[in-house]
């Protein structure tokens, strides 16, 4: 079978010993059983992410955006362009939008693009996309369910979207105040989806390491909710949700005198180990609060 | 290349260019800012923000505070730095005014004109943020995250590193934060021809901006 081919765009903070890097890590059974070959742009540069705003503005960061889908385009033509983290997918497809709707934004960032040899032709219009919608759209439900050799029985799981892999473009055909799409995963997986209110709250973003006070206010809704409605463990599509929600649990428990210990982890840890990965393909090593009953399952 | 007016002048000559017309000032420089007139003042935004009830101005207040010309209050107010960019604001407005954008976009133009509050830490973050993104064309995270902890100065930085230190270690074992980016971390290759680019990029935009 041929593979289906994506240009790949990884992200900051999935780089080898990255914060996201287990999230990376898991994407490999998981290519390998739904025959995705996923080829990383060359060269990428940053984002500019949401926080790039204060120095950047406007031209800047859409310039760090567009010297990355010329890049695509010139070495993976016709791919559309992949990535795990919802902030990287929002930049990437914002900088094609703004381009797009605007010949004068376009005639800038080219101007500007000279300084690297690069030319973004001004009918470029190639899809950025998250890697959660090549598996609903391009894969289903349905082809995801296929490869599930081990079936997570039993185990309870908040399905948390957060905020940019849900706003402001989300999946189509979702809602923003109530997506779907993480819940069905987490049942594609064989996994009980637990109801769950804090669904699309904000875990703060970047502003967790700037303003730790009023983030950790929010984590902890993120938390207890999850231990209210009895799950096991929360499932997010986002590395700064993940590390937001996994790594203040402790600083919480230090100031509030919780005892949180809610493990977080990815949707695609969820498939890595319903079809069969170890505990190290599935990234789990990667938790600072261990996911013990997918390392369970994983070590059967 | 032109060179970028000093915050001091830039921020004279918009307040003479504009004269009273602050609304005017807004659509002309602020990314997204021809919309602010748009606002119907319904208040969704203000009830959808996680940080809303840390914010000095909700953006409702913000959008009517442009068009009542005041100046100094909205450029000078830490409100547009309180943003997560969460989104919701954004996806429930009646009006599907970019929001988030146009507090981001503001948070610029006050920043570059020198009039935004000094030492807040959001705007610490995201300055940080772009200087670590641009310098490796990628962000450095152990970089980044010292840099940080020091910006109010060493001793305060040992104290806020040492808080942290149970999850830095915790990281490093976990394969997810590696010492080694201290001394040499992940980098593009053409990390000078992206400087480059930058500067043009803000060269040309300063212009468009009256900036420059």
């Amino acid at each position: 079978m041929t593979k289906k081919q994506y240009a790949f765009y990884p992200g900051c903070s999935s780089q080898k010993g990255a914060s996201a890097a287990n999230y990376i890590t898991s994407f490999g059974v998981i290519c390998d059983k739904l025959d995705i070959q996923l080829n990383e742009i060359p060269d990428w540069n940053c984002c500019a992410a949401s926080i790039g705003y204060a120095e950047g503005g406007e031209l800047p960061r859409i310039v760090m955006g567009a010297r990355n889908l010329a890049l695509s385009d010139q070495h993976l033509p016709g791919q559309d362009i992949v990535s795990g983290c919802p902030a990287c997918w929002l930049a990437n497809r914002e900088a094609t939008e703004r381009l797009q709707h605007s010949s004068s934004l376009m005639a800038e960032a080219n101007e500007a693009l000279k300084e690297v040899s690069l030319n973004l032709r001004t009918d470029f219009n190639t899809k950025s996309r998250h890697f959660t919608e090549v598996l609903i759209e391009d894969i289903g439900y349905a082809g995801m369910k296929a490869p599930v050799i081990k079936p997570l029985d039993g185990v309870k799981i908040a399905g948390y979207v957060g905020c940019q892999a849900n706003r402001p473009y989300g999946i189509a055909g979702e809602s923003f105040e109530n997506p779907q799409y993480l819940d069905k995963m987490i049942e594609t997986c064989g996994a009980e989806a637990v109801p769950y209110d804090q669904k699309v709250t904000c875990c703060g973003g970047a502003l967790a390491f700037s303003e730790p006070e009023k983030a950790q206010a929010l984590i902890r809704n993120i938390v207890e909710s999850a231990y209210d409605h009895g799950a096991d463990l929360i499932v997010t599509p986002c590395p700064l949700c993940q590390a937001n929600v996994e790594i203040y649990q402790s600083e919480i428990n230090k100031k509030k005198g919780t005892k949180f210990n809610m493990p977080v982890v990815y949707y695609t840890q969820l498939l890595n180990v319903a079809y069969g990965g170890s505990i190290k393909e599935a990234g789990l090593d990667g938790q600072l609060i261990r996911a013990e009953k997918l390392e369970k399952i994983a070590g059967k | 290349m032109t060179t970028a007016m000093t915050t001091a002048n830039a921020n004279e000559a918009a307040v003479a260019k504009y004269k009273n017309n602050f609304l005017k000032e807004v659509e002309a420089t602020v990314e997204e800012g021809h919309w602010v007139k748009m606002c119907m003042q319904c208040g969704v935004c203000a009830g959808s923000c996680p940080f809303g009830p840390h914010w000095e101005h909700s953006p409702q207040k913000i959008f009517m505070m442009i068009r009542a010309g005041k100046r100094e209050e909205v450029l000078k107010s830490d409100a547009m730095w309180m943003c997560t960019s969460c989104y919701n604001c954004m996806v429930r407005c009646p009006r599907q005014l970019p929001i988030t954008h146009i507090m981001h976009g503001l948070a610029n133009y006050s920043y570059r004109l020198g009039l935004s509050p000094k030492g807040q830490p959001n705007q610490a973050i995201a300055k940080l943020f772009w200087d670590s993104a641009l310098k490796y064309g990628r962000v450095n995270e152990l970089k980044f995250s010292l840099a940080m902890y020091f910006r109010d100065g060493f001793v305060q930085g040992v104290k806020n590193a040492l808080a942290m230190q149970g999850v830095g270690l915790g990281l490093v074992k976990a394969g997810r934060l590696n010492p080694m980016e201290i001394i040499s971390g992940h980098t593009c290759k053409d990390t000078s021809g992206i400087h480059k680019m930058i500067a043009k990029a803000r060269e040309i935009e300063d212009r468009r901006r009256g900036l420059a």
